[in-house]
């Protein structure tokens, strides 16, 4: 997927690294006892130690590093056995400390990868180049007093991981599929919710241009705390465009942190947050290195759950879907457990058209997500049984799935009550192909002269007089026979 | 190693303690004193030696993911200069205020 | 009863439970002498109320039959380093103006839950940041002690610090007992300049949760009294395990005092020859070879033994302590507590208000702690000085290969007048020579008050022992102690006398 940016001098290349901050699925905080609820009252999930009131000290919450490993296995990482926590330290209004406790040095999960599953169905390798564990700051509002901001220290103290890719992606669609990508690995794994929109997960995006096939990397610039697929995306061709130009009118680039400007759609520098970083990173003296023995990574390595990349090729190989099928159906957790579902008993590719074509369509006009279909996987088995014993027709069955979709009621109950059933009685059907080749006399003569196509406007005929439940099978069949003679 | 006035003035500043400028250079002095002394460190041959992060030769200490703290607005803000009550009023919180910051 | 704030805590203890009085008396006798006493300076908040109503919880408990053990209604003043529930709580700092905590801290909770007496919050260096308890805000602590002949005689003498308020407290018979802290020899040091007995424990002993935190890797509560029996029995009031504080020893809580008096018959003192520096006053080197005379005569084994990088100690100490302060204190913004001096953007508030809060001497070792962790210095200043801290605890790990204890003296020097080495921070820093080292290195540490030199000023002697053994220390200490049968007792202001 080849992404170039016409230039006056020539076609650009776009290098794009992101680090992904991740919050942590916990019920406490990282390292205080109170609570990461979304959507409470400023400053009621704040303990002192997060306030940072003299004398408070962290303590470590020992399932928010579970979870950290269990993503590093997840992205199948090198595991740090040994890691330890540094303090971050700058000043800001939400950062209540003077510094963010993070890990920096020693992280906990090094190298490791996300796959890609490319529209034409091979895959593409994006590296990790690391994930470590911090603490999130407060949030500031600026828009609440004319001369004051003001602060909500909720979120201080919630854990995050942070997580760095390597600058392996060329360009905005590569990037958004490698969020949503990582996202869907989070969620399978339940380590994080990957709810963008509360904020669970955003991103820093670093981007930087160079002439097309040249293997340089020049200066990049970082947008901070981007927080939609879509921005990301947006971000990535702004700021890819813009350096291009000052490129090409002779300006530099120089290293900064930029602002995402999501109602202009382009980013901006922040010229306040850039004067005299030095973070003076130390191992922070109030806590131990975080070890961790072989057998307790090995616990946690055995409670994975199926992932993706593996779910997919088991659908691939066992089912015998196709790799662009196996893809879309694996994209989300509830997707591959309600296609499982639906699969059961019936033939798997038939199982995916439906999930993939009538479901998704169906969710998609109704702006729903699988999660609350109205359409359960059970429901849709039930529909799928139907078609299978031959008591509706695939047609009928399109019918009957937008019904279900609307009312909620049942496969059987819906055909019971219309009585959709399919008609099998070789009488009832030969009547109405007599019917319809005798008055067709036209159409008859054309199709006896040599227009074998002709054969499917009979077949739509006699389906039209039979309000579709005739057996296409069946009406085929007589069809021929009449015609014949 | 000896600190010049903008060194420190650039220290200060990372450390956002305000320093007027006519003290500046006495201070660069006493600063300059104290590192000079410091640096006898650097006599001492230290390859292949560990630093040392903690003298609690312990390991880690863990917390329970158990939420048993905060849901006290009032505790955390009673020291505040100019808190502000939320919207619904003090009992569903409240934020500390700092002179506005244009982002 | 007005002698009963004379009594040690041993003595006030068999007292309280033999009915000889009330806890109320006794803290009554306490609050007199902190009135008596105030123009040393020695509280910055007294809590006379607190006081009186634990005293009466207290008798009634013991009315009761349910007194908690020897402490208490036991009348101990508190560095006011320790935030108290409801009670302001200031680090000798201007920044933490109007701070009331709405929590307590584990240590002081642990005495509170011991029945202890709260007599008031008493005067330290800021931040506890000094040697002599002159760089608070609420102004220097005089030293109860007087020179009474030389050149600092009728002077005002520091008490030494950062714990002056608290050593000044005990030496000045207001309180039994007291809490310091000592991150470099903070409790020591002063224990040393007023003539009582100081005790750093092991790192981790006492939890740090609650303390206003200077240097966290070396900060450690303890107990200043007038005896080393005190000590022990403060301490066990003060120490234990804390989950809250992720450095503190999940360990047992012995009792210090059991097999105090049991002597030292047999124990091997070591005399680190390190400790002989240049220009050291001749009274001290004679006291230091008096202590291992007086240990010898108590059955003890003195060896020389060798610490070969105690030199580098104090340097050593001088990048990690004010750099892990420049980051400890960095949440002194204005925001959320203490001081707030306006300004017309984020930055120039903060540098408005820490710029006025802090004193000088915070200031400086903040920009130094800044300094030595900025990009480009971190290797040079930092990482050296950990790799030299892990040699320095090396050298105590191999001498205690061979001995149970260490001798040194405690400080260079006896108390000095208020306002001498103001202008050198080297030469202020030089007090803490002989009591970083085992800071560095996390160890146990105890100054007993030994003699006097020719002015007449106290002298302590200091003794180190293994990681967790405070039981060998308050032994030797205890002996120690007893050889040396130290009785002065200072007057109170210049002239007072001894």
């Amino acid at each position: 997927m080849s992404y170039l940016i016409e230039g006056e001098s020539g076609d650009w290349d776009v290098v794009i690294g992101l680090e992904v901050h991740a919050q942590i699925t916990s019920q406490a905080k990282l390292f205080s006892g109170s609570a990461t609820a979304f959507g409470a009252g400023p400053n009621t999930q704040v303990s002192l130690v997060d306030a940072a009131m003299p004398g408070m000290l962290p303590v470590i919450n020992e399932y928010c590093v579970e979870q950290a490993v269990k993503t590093g296995l997840g992205l199948k990482a090198q595991i740090n056995r040994h890691s330890v926590f540094e303090r971050k330290n700058y000043f800001y209004a939400d950062l209540p400390q003077g510094y963010q406790i993070s890990q920096f040095a020693e992280p906990i999960v090094g190298e490791g990868i996300v796959v890609l599953d490319m529209p034409d169905g091979t895959t593409r390798e994006i590296g990790i180049e690391r994930l470590h564990m911090e603490q999130d700051a407060g949030k500031s509002m600026h828009d609440q007093d004319p001369k004051r901001s003001f602060i909500d220290l909720n979120r201080s103290g919630v854990a995050l991981m942070e997580i760095v890719s390597k600058p392996d992606l060329r360009s905005p669609e590569e990037a958004g599929m490698y969020v949503r990508k990582l996202r869907s690995i989070l969620r399978y794994l339940g380590t994080c919710d990957g709810n963008m929109e509360e904020g669970s997960m955003r991103a820093d995006v670093n981007v930087s241009v160079r002439p097309a096939g040249s293997g340089e990397l020049r200066t990049r610039t970082e947008t901070k705390n981007v927080n939609s697929v879509r921005f990301i995306m947006q971000v990535i061709e702004h700021e890819s465009a813009r350096q291009v130009q000052a490129y090409e009118s002779d300006e530099e680039i120089v290293q900064e942190t930029r602002l995402f400007d999501a109602a202009r759609g382009e980013t901006r520098s922040m010229r306040s947050k850039e004067f005299a970083h030095d973070y003076r990173y130390f191992p922070d003296p109030d806590l131990l290195p975080v070890v961790l023995s072989e057998d307790e990574v090995e616990a946690i390595r055995a409670s994975l759950p199926e992932l993706p990349d593996d779910i997919k090729q088991r659908f691939i190989d066992t089912m015998g879907l196709t790799a662009y099928d196996a893809g879309v159906l694996v994209a989300d957790k509830e997707t591959a457990n309600y296609f499982e579902q639906v699969a059961k008993g019936h033939d798997a590719k038939i199982a995916a058209n439906w999930v993939t074509g009538n479901l998704f369509g169906a969710l998609n006009k109704a702006g729903r997500s699988i999660a609350d279909s109205p359409v359960t996987a059970d429901a849709l088995s039930e529909l799928l049984d139907l078609m299978a014993d031959d008591t509706i027709s695939g047609r009928i069955a399109k019918d009957v799935f937008e019904e279900m979709f609307e009312t909620g009621r049942g496969a059987k109950q819906i055909v019971e009550d219309k009585g959709l059933e399919q008609i099998t009685d070789t009488g009832a059907i030969e009547a109405a192909v007599d019917a319809v080749v005798t008055d067709n006399p036209d159409q008859v003569a054309d199709f006896r002269g040599g227009n074998e196509k002709a054969i499917g406007w009979f077949v739509g005929q006699v389906m039209k007089a039979t309000e579709g439940k005739a057996n296409p099978k069946l009406v085929n069949e007589l069809l021929r026979k009449k015609l014949a003679k | 190693m000896s600190l010049d006035k903008d060194t420190v003035r650039k220290i200060a500043f990372l450390a956002r303690i305000r320093v007027p400028e006519d003290a500046l250079e006495p201070l660069a002095g006493e600063l300059s004193n104290i590192l000079g002394w410091v640096e006898q460190l650097s006599e001492v041959d230290t390859d292949g030696v560990e630093p040392m992060t903690s003298v609690a030769d312990l390991s880690w200490p863990r917390r329970q993911d158990v939420v048993n703290d905060g849901g006290d607005a009032h505790a955390v803000l009673a020291n505040a200069t100019e808190p502000e009550a939320a919207p619904g009023g003090e009992a569903k919180g409240g934020f500390f205020t700092v002179p506005k910051v244009v982002e | 009863m007005s002698e009963l704030n004379k009594k040690t805590i041993a003595e006030a203890a068999r007292g309280l439970e033999d009915g000889d009085f009330t806890s109320e008396e006794l803290t009554r006798a306490c609050l007199d002498a902190m009135e008596a006493a105030r123009d040393i300076n020695a509280f910055i908040t007294e809590t006379p109320d607190i006081a009186l109503a634990r005293a009466g919880e207290s008798d009634a408990r013991r009315a009761a039959g349910n007194a908690t053990g020897p402490l208490d209604g036991i009348p101990i003043a508190v560095k006011d380093l320790f935030c108290t529930e409801g009670v302001l709580t200031t680090a000798g700092s201007h920044i933490l103006d109007g701070f009331t905590p709405p929590y307590e801290s584990t240590v002081t909770q642990n005495l509170r839950d011991a029945g202890a007496v709260m007599l008031g919050k008493t005067n330290l260096d800021e931040f506890a940041m000094g040697s002599a308890n002159i760089t608070s805000y609420y102004g220097p602590v005089k030293n109860p002690w007087t020179a009474d002949s030389g050149d600092k005689q009728g002077k005002d003498l520091v008490p030494g610090g950062s714990s002056g308020g608290s050593a000044a407290a005990v030496a000045a018979l207001i309180a039994p007992g007291a809490l310091g802290t000592d991150t470099g020899g903070s409790i020591r040091q002063p224990a040393s300049f007023t003539g009582i007995v100081g005790m750093k424990p092991t790192y981790g002993r006492c939890s740090r949760w609650g303390i206003v935190a200077f240097a966290s890797s070396l900060d450690q509560a303890g107990p200043l009294t007038r005896t080393v029996e005190d000590a022990a029995l403060l301490l066990g009031g003060m120490a234990g395990h804390d989950a809250k504080d992720s450095t503190s020893a999940p360990m047992d809580l012995p009792d210090f005092t059991a097999g105090l008096k049991d002597g030292i018959r047999g124990l091997k003192v070591g005399i680190p020859k390190e400790y002989t520096m240049d220009g050291m006053p001749a009274e001290i080197e004679a006291l230091w070879a008096q202590g291992r005379d007086w240990l010898t005569g108590q059955g003890a084994q003195c060896v020389e033994v060798s610490l070969p990088h105690t030199q580098y100690a104090l340097p050593t100490y001088y990048i990690v302590a004010p750099a892990e302060a420049s980051s400890n204190l960095a949440r002194y913004d204005g925001v959320r507590y203490g001081l707030r001096v306006p300004g017309d953007s984020l930055d120039d508030m903060y540098e408005a208000t820490r710029g006025e809060g802090f004193g000088e001497e915070v200031r400086r070792r903040v920009l130094i702690g800044t300094y030595v962790l900025s990009a480009g210095y971190y290797d040079a200043y930092y990482i050296k000085a950990q790799k030299l801290r892990t040699l320095i605890a090396r050298d105590f790990q191999n001498a205690f290969a061979d001995v149970d204890v260490l001798l040194t003296p405690t400080a260079p020097s006896a108390a000095f007048v208020i306002g001498e080495k103001m202008d050198d921070p080297v030469a202020m820093y030089l007090n803490d020579i002989f009591t970083v080292p085992a800071s560095l290195a996390g160890l146990p540490a105890i100054s007993v008050p030994a003699g006097l030199d020719g002015d007449g000023l106290p002298l302590g002697l200091h003794l180190i022992a293994k990681p967790f053994d405070e039981a060998t220390l308050f032994r030797a200490a205890f002996a120690l102690e007893d050889a040396a049968g130290f009785d002065a007792k200072p007057g109170v202001g210049p002239g007072g006398g001894s």
